[in-house]
Protein backbone atom coordinates (compact mmCIF):
# COMPACT_ATOMS: atom_id res chain seq x y z
CA UNK A 1 0.00 0.00 0.00
CA UNK A 2 1.10 3.32 -0.51
CA UNK A 3 -0.33 7.25 -0.07
CA UNK A 4 -1.00 7.21 -3.83
CA UNK A 5 -4.11 6.16 -3.02
CA UNK A 6 -4.62 8.53 0.03
CA UNK A 7 -6.41 12.11 0.20
CA UNK A 8 -3.49 15.25 0.07
CA UNK A 9 -4.59 16.22 3.71
CA UNK A 10 -4.13 12.50 4.74
CA UNK A 11 -1.14 11.48 2.61
CA UNK A 12 0.46 14.32 4.07
CA UNK A 13 0.55 12.92 8.06
CA UNK A 14 1.44 9.73 6.92
CA UNK A 15 4.39 11.70 5.31
CA UNK A 16 5.12 12.93 8.50
CA UNK A 17 5.00 9.87 10.54
CA UNK A 18 6.78 7.94 8.28
CA UNK A 19 9.97 10.79 7.65
CA UNK A 20 10.53 10.25 11.68
CA UNK A 21 12.05 7.79 14.29
CA UNK A 22 9.25 5.64 15.92
CA UNK A 23 10.49 7.84 19.30
CA UNK A 24 9.06 10.89 17.75
CA UNK A 25 6.12 9.44 15.76
CA UNK A 26 5.18 8.79 19.16
CA UNK A 27 5.69 12.86 20.07
CA UNK A 28 3.78 13.48 17.04
CA UNK A 29 0.88 11.47 17.81
CA UNK A 30 1.10 13.40 21.09
CA UNK A 31 0.54 16.38 19.14
CA UNK A 32 -2.54 15.23 17.58
CA UNK A 33 -4.29 14.16 20.52
CA UNK A 34 -3.76 18.16 21.82
CA UNK A 35 -4.51 19.46 18.43
CA UNK A 36 -8.26 17.12 18.56
CA UNK A 37 -10.45 20.35 18.83
CA UNK A 38 -13.42 20.39 21.04
CA UNK A 39 -16.81 19.10 20.01
CA UNK A 40 -18.96 22.41 19.21
CA UNK A 41 -21.66 23.38 21.65
CA UNK A 42 -24.76 21.80 19.85
CA UNK A 43 -22.93 18.36 20.11
CA UNK A 44 -21.51 18.94 23.37
CA UNK A 45 -25.09 19.44 25.38
CA UNK A 46 -26.14 16.47 23.27
CA UNK A 47 -24.39 13.07 23.93
CA UNK A 48 -27.36 11.07 22.40
CA UNK A 49 -25.82 12.43 18.90
CA UNK A 50 -22.88 10.70 19.02
CA UNK A 51 -21.48 7.31 18.88
CA UNK A 52 -19.15 5.46 20.61
CA UNK A 53 -16.84 3.14 19.07
CA UNK A 54 -16.43 0.12 21.41
CA UNK A 55 -13.09 -1.03 19.54
CA UNK A 56 -11.26 1.47 21.41
CA UNK A 57 -9.24 0.86 24.58
CA UNK A 58 -10.84 4.06 25.96
CA UNK A 59 -14.24 5.90 25.64
CA UNK A 60 -14.33 7.30 21.76
CA UNK A 61 -17.70 9.28 20.53
CA UNK A 62 -17.69 10.45 17.06
CA UNK A 63 -20.21 11.16 14.20
CA UNK A 64 -20.22 13.12 11.26
CA UNK A 65 -22.35 16.17 9.45
CA UNK A 66 -22.48 16.66 5.78
CA UNK A 67 -22.35 20.27 4.88
CA UNK A 68 -25.31 21.38 2.46
CA UNK A 69 -24.02 22.80 -0.90
CA UNK A 70 -25.21 24.50 -4.21
CA UNK A 71 -26.92 21.93 -6.29
CA UNK A 72 -24.68 19.57 -8.04
CA UNK A 73 -21.67 19.99 -5.77
CA UNK A 74 -21.21 16.97 -3.27
CA UNK A 75 -21.33 18.45 0.20
CA UNK A 76 -17.96 18.23 2.57
CA UNK A 77 -18.24 15.95 5.08
CA UNK A 78 -17.50 17.55 9.19
CA UNK A 79 -16.38 14.82 11.54
CA UNK A 80 -16.56 15.27 15.45
CA UNK A 81 -14.68 13.26 18.21
CA UNK A 82 -14.72 13.07 21.69
CA UNK A 83 -12.48 11.64 24.12
CA UNK A 84 -11.16 12.12 27.23
CA UNK A 85 -7.82 13.84 27.98
CA UNK A 86 -6.76 10.73 29.76
CA UNK A 87 -6.74 8.54 26.78
CA UNK A 88 -4.10 10.20 25.03
CA UNK A 89 -3.76 7.79 22.01
CA UNK A 90 -7.11 7.62 21.36
CA UNK A 91 -7.32 11.23 21.20
CA UNK A 92 -4.08 11.21 19.08
CA UNK A 93 -5.82 8.87 16.38
CA UNK A 94 -9.08 10.99 16.38
CA UNK A 95 -6.75 14.51 15.68
CA UNK A 96 -5.57 12.27 12.77
CA UNK A 97 -8.36 11.49 11.42
CA UNK A 98 -10.01 14.42 11.70
CA UNK A 99 -6.87 16.66 10.44
CA UNK A 100 -6.78 14.00 7.57
CA UNK A 101 -10.64 13.36 6.92
CA UNK A 102 -12.29 16.41 8.14
CA UNK A 103 -14.31 18.92 5.01
CA UNK A 104 -13.45 16.00 2.41
CA UNK A 105 -16.36 14.68 0.15
CA UNK A 106 -17.67 11.23 1.05
CA UNK A 107 -16.13 9.78 -1.86
CA UNK A 108 -13.06 10.58 -0.99
CA UNK A 109 -13.10 9.29 2.81
CA UNK A 110 -14.68 5.99 1.44
CA UNK A 111 -11.44 5.61 -1.21
CA UNK A 112 -9.39 5.38 2.76
CA UNK A 113 -8.09 2.10 2.63
CA UNK A 114 -9.77 0.45 5.75
CA UNK A 115 -6.06 -0.85 6.95
CA UNK A 116 -4.26 3.13 6.42
CA UNK A 117 -3.35 3.39 10.12
CA UNK A 118 -1.08 0.85 9.70
CA UNK A 119 0.91 3.60 7.30
CA UNK A 120 1.35 5.45 9.96
CA UNK A 121 3.83 3.15 11.11
CA UNK A 122 3.14 2.83 14.92
CA UNK A 123 2.00 -0.66 14.98
CA UNK A 124 5.39 -1.79 16.47
CA UNK A 125 5.60 1.01 19.09
CA UNK A 126 1.69 0.95 20.42
CA UNK A 127 1.41 -2.87 19.87
CA UNK A 128 -1.04 -4.32 16.71
CA UNK A 129 -4.06 -4.54 19.73
CA UNK A 130 -3.94 -0.54 20.65
CA UNK A 131 -4.12 -0.11 16.91
CA UNK A 132 -7.09 -1.95 16.13
CA UNK A 133 -8.61 0.95 18.03
CA UNK A 134 -7.70 3.61 15.24
CA UNK A 135 -8.69 0.99 12.50
CA UNK A 136 -11.92 0.41 14.14
CA UNK A 137 -12.72 4.43 13.98
CA UNK A 138 -12.05 4.68 10.21
CA UNK A 139 -14.13 1.95 10.07
CA UNK A 140 -17.14 3.66 11.75
CA UNK A 141 -16.49 6.58 9.79
CA UNK A 142 -16.79 4.95 6.47
CA UNK A 143 -20.01 2.87 7.75
CA UNK A 144 -21.72 6.33 8.32
CA UNK A 145 -20.58 8.34 5.71
CA UNK A 146 -21.74 5.21 3.35
CA UNK A 147 -25.14 5.25 5.15
CA UNK A 148 -25.23 9.21 5.13
CA UNK A 149 -24.70 9.61 1.06
CA UNK A 150 -27.26 6.76 0.34
CA UNK A 151 -29.43 9.04 2.00
CA UNK A 152 -28.51 11.95 0.49
CA UNK A 153 -28.97 10.54 -2.98
CA UNK B 1 19.54 0.12 50.30
CA UNK B 2 16.37 -0.14 50.60
CA UNK B 3 14.25 3.00 51.82
CA UNK B 4 12.44 3.32 55.55
CA UNK B 5 8.45 1.72 55.39
CA UNK B 6 5.49 3.78 55.53
CA UNK B 7 3.60 3.14 58.72
CA UNK B 8 -0.10 3.78 59.05
CA UNK B 9 -2.98 2.52 60.32
CA UNK B 10 -4.55 1.48 57.46
CA UNK B 11 -1.46 0.10 55.76
CA UNK B 12 -0.83 -1.90 59.70
CA UNK B 13 -3.83 -3.58 59.25
CA UNK B 14 -2.58 -5.38 56.41
CA UNK B 15 -0.42 -8.35 55.83
CA UNK B 16 2.44 -6.83 54.03
CA UNK B 17 2.25 -3.14 54.95
CA UNK B 18 5.32 -2.75 53.39
CA UNK B 19 4.24 -3.30 49.53
CA UNK B 20 2.20 0.28 49.81
CA UNK B 21 3.10 3.43 50.00
CA UNK B 22 0.52 6.23 50.10
CA UNK B 23 0.20 9.65 48.30
CA UNK B 24 1.23 11.97 50.86
CA UNK B 25 4.63 9.90 51.60
CA UNK B 26 5.49 9.45 48.09
CA UNK B 27 5.67 13.69 48.51
CA UNK B 28 7.60 13.56 51.25
CA UNK B 29 10.04 11.34 49.85
CA UNK B 30 10.17 13.41 46.60
CA UNK B 31 10.69 16.85 48.76
CA UNK B 32 13.76 14.84 50.66
CA UNK B 33 15.46 14.44 47.99
CA UNK B 34 15.23 10.63 47.49
CA UNK B 35 13.94 10.31 43.85
CA UNK B 36 17.17 12.61 42.82
CA UNK B 37 20.12 10.75 45.14
CA UNK B 38 18.88 7.50 43.14
CA UNK B 39 17.19 5.50 46.73
CA UNK B 40 13.96 5.64 44.71
CA UNK B 41 12.80 5.12 41.86
CA UNK B 42 9.08 5.69 40.61
CA UNK B 43 8.02 4.29 37.84
CA UNK B 44 4.41 4.98 36.14
CA UNK B 45 3.09 2.25 34.07
CA UNK B 46 -0.16 2.46 32.69
CA UNK B 47 -2.42 1.11 29.94
CA UNK B 48 -2.20 4.04 27.39
CA UNK B 49 0.75 4.23 26.32
CA UNK B 50 1.11 8.35 26.01
CA UNK B 51 -0.33 9.20 28.89
CA UNK B 52 2.88 9.80 31.06
CA UNK B 53 3.57 11.76 28.38
CA UNK B 54 0.89 14.20 29.12
CA UNK B 55 2.29 14.99 32.60
CA UNK B 56 4.18 12.54 35.02
CA UNK B 57 4.63 12.24 39.02
CA UNK B 58 8.39 14.40 38.51
CA UNK B 59 11.24 12.29 38.52
CA UNK B 60 9.24 9.23 37.51
CA UNK B 61 9.92 6.51 34.93
CA UNK B 62 7.91 4.98 32.15
CA UNK B 63 7.83 1.06 32.29
CA UNK B 64 4.83 0.06 29.44
CA UNK B 65 3.26 -3.24 30.18
CA UNK B 66 3.13 -4.16 26.36
CA UNK B 67 6.38 -2.76 24.50
CA UNK B 68 9.27 -3.10 27.68
CA UNK B 69 7.57 -6.39 29.48
CA UNK B 70 6.52 -8.58 27.31
CA UNK B 71 8.91 -10.12 24.38
CA UNK B 72 7.53 -9.48 20.68
CA UNK B 73 7.89 -12.90 19.66
CA UNK B 74 7.61 -15.15 22.45
CA UNK B 75 3.73 -14.97 24.09
CA UNK B 76 5.84 -14.49 27.41
CA UNK B 77 7.71 -11.89 29.54
CA UNK B 78 11.00 -10.84 28.54
CA UNK B 79 14.16 -13.12 29.67
CA UNK B 80 16.75 -12.08 32.65
CA UNK B 81 18.83 -10.05 30.28
CA UNK B 82 16.30 -7.86 28.57
CA UNK B 83 14.63 -7.34 31.97
CA UNK B 84 18.20 -6.24 33.21
CA UNK B 85 18.71 -3.68 30.10
CA UNK B 86 15.37 -2.18 30.45
CA UNK B 87 16.05 -1.72 34.15
CA UNK B 88 19.54 -0.44 34.35
CA UNK B 89 17.99 1.89 31.48
CA UNK B 90 15.12 3.25 33.95
CA UNK B 91 17.97 4.00 36.92
CA UNK B 92 16.95 0.86 38.68
CA UNK B 93 19.48 -1.38 40.43
CA UNK B 94 19.14 -4.64 41.90
CA UNK B 95 18.68 -3.11 45.53
CA UNK B 96 16.36 0.01 44.40
CA UNK B 97 13.54 0.70 45.93
CA UNK B 98 11.25 0.97 43.62
CA UNK B 99 7.55 2.38 43.49
CA UNK B 100 5.30 1.93 40.58
CA UNK B 101 1.82 3.66 40.29
CA UNK B 102 -0.67 4.12 36.84
CA UNK B 103 -4.11 5.10 35.72
CA UNK B 104 -6.97 2.95 36.30
CA UNK B 105 -6.69 1.98 40.16
CA UNK B 106 -3.61 0.77 39.38
CA UNK B 107 -4.60 -1.92 37.70
CA UNK B 108 -1.29 -1.82 34.76
CA UNK B 109 1.16 -0.61 37.72
CA UNK B 110 -0.13 -4.18 39.82
CA UNK B 111 0.83 -5.75 36.65
CA UNK B 112 4.10 -4.51 36.39
CA UNK B 113 4.98 -5.05 40.09
CA UNK B 114 3.71 -8.82 39.20
CA UNK B 115 6.48 -8.71 36.51
CA UNK B 116 8.91 -7.47 38.76
CA UNK B 117 8.75 -10.03 40.88
CA UNK B 118 8.97 -12.92 39.17
CA UNK B 119 12.41 -11.65 38.84
CA UNK B 120 12.66 -11.68 42.31
CA UNK B 121 13.03 -7.81 42.82
CA UNK B 122 12.73 -7.56 46.09
CA UNK B 123 11.59 -4.14 47.32
CA UNK B 124 8.91 -3.39 44.84
CA UNK B 125 5.93 -1.38 46.08
CA UNK B 126 2.59 0.37 44.60
CA UNK B 127 1.44 3.81 45.82
CA UNK B 128 -2.12 3.04 46.86
CA UNK B 129 -4.58 4.90 44.88
CA UNK B 130 -2.24 5.45 42.08
CA UNK B 131 -1.70 8.56 39.05
CA UNK B 132 -5.52 9.34 39.47
CA UNK B 133 -5.68 10.01 43.23
CA UNK B 134 -1.86 12.06 43.03
CA UNK B 135 -3.81 13.78 40.00
CA UNK B 136 -7.12 14.75 42.07
CA UNK B 137 -5.04 15.72 45.27
CA UNK B 138 -3.55 18.51 43.20
CA UNK B 139 0.16 17.08 43.42
CA UNK B 140 3.22 18.03 40.98
CA UNK B 141 3.28 16.63 37.41
CA UNK B 142 5.71 17.35 34.75
CA UNK B 143 6.15 17.18 31.51
CA UNK B 144 10.14 16.97 31.53
CA UNK B 145 11.70 13.62 30.34
CA UNK B 146 13.16 11.98 33.34
CA UNK B 147 16.78 11.10 32.10
CA UNK B 148 18.17 8.57 35.37
CA UNK B 149 21.65 7.92 35.91
CA UNK B 150 22.31 3.95 34.39
CA UNK B 151 21.27 1.30 37.02
CA UNK B 152 23.65 -1.90 37.86
CA UNK B 153 21.19 -4.58 37.24
CA UNK B 154 22.30 -8.09 36.66
CA UNK B 155 20.83 -10.89 34.86
CA UNK B 156 18.53 -12.86 36.97
CA UNK B 157 16.51 -15.94 35.32
CA UNK B 158 12.60 -15.25 36.05
CA UNK B 159 11.23 -17.42 38.36
CA UNK B 160 7.81 -18.29 37.71
CA UNK B 161 6.07 -20.46 39.16
CA UNK B 162 5.59 -19.47 42.65
CA UNK B 163 3.53 -16.84 41.40
CA UNK B 164 2.54 -17.47 37.93
CA UNK B 165 0.46 -20.75 36.73
CA UNK B 166 0.49 -22.03 33.14
CA UNK B 167 -2.95 -24.04 31.86
CA UNK B 168 -1.51 -27.20 32.93
CA UNK B 169 -1.13 -25.75 36.33
CA UNK B 170 -4.98 -24.49 36.07
CA UNK B 171 -5.79 -28.31 34.94
CA UNK B 172 -4.07 -29.95 38.34
CA UNK B 173 -5.56 -27.04 40.57
CA UNK B 174 -9.11 -28.36 40.11
CA UNK B 175 -10.23 -28.68 43.63
CA UNK B 176 -8.79 -25.81 45.31
CA UNK B 177 -9.79 -21.76 44.75
CA UNK B 178 -9.73 -19.94 41.67
CA UNK B 179 -11.05 -16.28 41.61
CA UNK B 180 -12.13 -14.80 38.37
CA UNK B 181 -11.67 -11.36 38.56
CA UNK B 182 -13.57 -10.16 34.88
CA UNK B 183 -16.76 -8.60 34.52
CA UNK B 184 -19.99 -10.37 35.50
CA UNK B 185 -20.75 -10.73 31.65
CA UNK B 186 -17.24 -12.27 30.91
CA UNK B 187 -17.78 -14.79 33.84
CA UNK B 188 -21.39 -16.00 32.67
CA UNK B 189 -20.65 -16.16 29.00
CA UNK B 190 -22.35 -13.62 27.96
CA UNK B 191 -19.28 -11.83 26.39
CA UNK B 192 -16.21 -13.17 26.02
CA UNK B 193 -14.11 -9.18 26.17
CA UNK B 194 -14.87 -6.54 28.83
CA UNK B 195 -17.52 -3.70 28.20
CA UNK B 196 -16.70 -1.31 25.49
CA UNK B 197 -13.37 -3.28 25.27
CA UNK B 198 -12.01 -4.36 22.00
CA UNK B 199 -12.83 -8.69 20.93
CA UNK B 200 -10.08 -10.40 21.31
CA UNK B 201 -11.30 -13.22 19.78
CA UNK B 202 -11.95 -15.88 22.69
CA UNK B 203 -13.67 -18.94 20.79
CA UNK B 204 -16.37 -19.72 23.68
CA UNK B 205 -17.62 -17.59 26.63
CA UNK B 206 -18.12 -18.73 30.37
CA UNK B 207 -15.58 -19.71 33.34
CA UNK B 208 -13.09 -21.83 34.33
CA UNK B 209 -15.05 -24.45 36.52
CA UNK B 210 -15.46 -23.81 40.09
CA UNK B 211 -14.21 -20.03 39.65
CA UNK B 212 -15.68 -17.58 42.47
CA UNK B 213 -16.49 -14.40 40.72
CA UNK B 214 -15.36 -11.18 42.43
CA UNK B 215 -14.47 -8.07 39.68
CA UNK B 216 -11.08 -6.82 40.79
CA UNK B 217 -12.23 -3.54 41.08
CA UNK B 218 -14.29 -4.78 43.97
CA UNK B 219 -10.82 -4.68 45.92
CA UNK B 220 -10.20 -0.79 44.76
CA UNK B 221 -12.42 2.24 46.39
CA UNK B 222 -13.65 5.29 44.55
CA UNK B 223 -10.64 6.92 45.11
CA UNK B 224 -8.61 4.09 43.87
CA UNK B 225 -7.39 2.92 46.67
CA UNK B 226 -7.20 -0.64 48.16
CA UNK B 227 -10.24 -1.23 50.79
CA UNK B 228 -9.84 -1.80 54.42
CA UNK B 229 -8.06 -5.50 55.42
CA UNK B 230 -11.92 -5.70 56.69
CA UNK B 231 -13.81 -4.86 53.60
CA UNK B 232 -11.49 -7.29 51.59
CA UNK B 233 -11.77 -10.19 54.15
CA UNK B 234 -15.49 -9.71 53.43
CA UNK B 235 -14.73 -10.00 49.73
CA UNK B 236 -12.60 -12.59 49.34
CA UNK B 237 -13.37 -14.92 52.38
CA UNK B 238 -16.73 -14.37 53.05
CA UNK B 239 -18.31 -14.01 49.50
CA UNK B 240 -15.34 -16.03 47.52
CA UNK B 241 -15.24 -18.46 50.05
CA UNK B 242 -11.82 -18.48 50.53
CA UNK B 243 -10.08 -19.90 54.12
CA UNK B 244 -6.31 -19.05 55.57
CA UNK B 245 -4.02 -20.59 53.88
CA UNK B 246 -5.28 -21.86 50.82
CA UNK B 247 -3.55 -22.18 47.41
CA UNK B 248 -5.36 -20.07 44.70
CA UNK B 249 -4.57 -18.77 41.12
CA UNK B 250 -6.50 -15.86 39.97
CA UNK B 251 -7.42 -14.69 36.37
CA UNK B 252 -8.62 -12.39 33.98
CA UNK B 253 -8.48 -12.09 30.05
CA UNK B 254 -4.98 -11.58 29.61
CA UNK B 255 -3.65 -11.56 32.99
CA UNK B 256 -3.32 -7.57 33.66
CA UNK B 257 -6.67 -7.19 36.15
CA UNK B 258 -5.89 -10.02 37.96
CA UNK B 259 -2.49 -8.75 39.14
CA UNK B 260 -4.61 -6.50 40.93
CA UNK B 261 -6.24 -9.56 42.98
CA UNK B 262 -3.16 -11.41 43.61
CA UNK B 263 -1.77 -8.29 44.85
CA UNK B 264 -4.34 -8.29 47.59
CA UNK B 265 -4.32 -11.61 48.06
CA UNK B 266 -0.66 -12.30 48.72
CA UNK B 267 0.23 -9.02 50.35
CA UNK B 268 -2.46 -7.07 51.87
CA UNK B 269 -4.51 -10.78 53.17
CA UNK B 270 -1.01 -12.65 53.35
CA UNK B 271 -1.95 -15.69 51.29
CA UNK B 272 1.33 -17.30 50.60
CA UNK B 273 0.66 -18.80 47.73
CA UNK B 274 -1.35 -16.47 45.10
CA UNK B 275 -0.38 -17.98 41.17
CA UNK B 276 -1.69 -15.15 38.58
CA UNK B 277 -2.69 -17.52 34.97
CA UNK B 278 -1.98 -14.73 32.71
CA UNK B 279 -3.18 -16.78 29.93
CA UNK B 280 -6.24 -16.03 31.48
CA UNK B 281 -9.48 -16.30 28.82
CA UNK B 282 -7.56 -15.70 25.28
CA UNK B 283 -6.21 -18.91 26.58
CA UNK B 284 -8.77 -21.09 28.23
CA UNK B 285 -11.46 -19.99 26.02
CA UNK B 286 -9.47 -20.99 22.71
CA UNK B 287 -7.86 -24.03 24.00
CA UNK B 288 -9.04 -27.76 22.53
CA UNK B 289 -10.47 -29.69 25.44
CA UNK B 290 -10.35 -27.54 28.91
CA UNK B 291 -13.58 -27.52 30.57
CA UNK B 292 -15.77 -24.21 31.19
CA UNK B 293 -19.05 -23.39 32.68
CA UNK B 294 -21.69 -20.89 31.09
CA UNK B 295 -23.97 -19.00 33.19
CA UNK B 296 -24.13 -17.51 36.86
CA UNK B 297 -23.40 -20.62 38.55
CA UNK B 298 -19.59 -21.90 40.01
CA UNK B 299 -19.65 -25.00 38.39
CA UNK B 300 -18.26 -28.74 40.44
CA UNK B 301 -15.40 -29.76 39.62
CA UNK B 302 -14.97 -32.07 36.15
CA UNK B 303 -14.61 -35.60 36.28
Amino acid sequence: MTTHSLPASLAEIVDDFQALTEPERLQLLLEFSRELPELPDRLKDHPELLEQVVECQSPLFLTIETEKHDAGSAGAIRLYFKAPPEAPTTRGFAGVLHEGLDGLSAAEILAVPDDMPELLGLTRAITPLRMRGMTAMLGRIKRKVAASSRLHS
Amino acid sequence: MSYPVEENEKFAAYARPERLVSTEWLAAALGSGAVADGKLVVVESDEDVLLYETGHIPGSVKIDWHTDLNDEVTRDYVDGKAFAALAAAKGISRDSTVVIYGDKSNWWAAYALWVFTLFGHEDVRLLDGGRDKWIAEGRDLTTETSAPASGDYPVVERNDSPIRAFKEDVLAHFGKPLIDVRSPEEYTGQRTHMPAYPEEGALRGGHIPTAASIPWARAAAADGTYRSRDELEALYLGEAGLTAGDDVVAYCRIGERSSHTWFALKYLLGFDTVRNYDGSWTEWGNAVRVPIVKGAERGSVPA
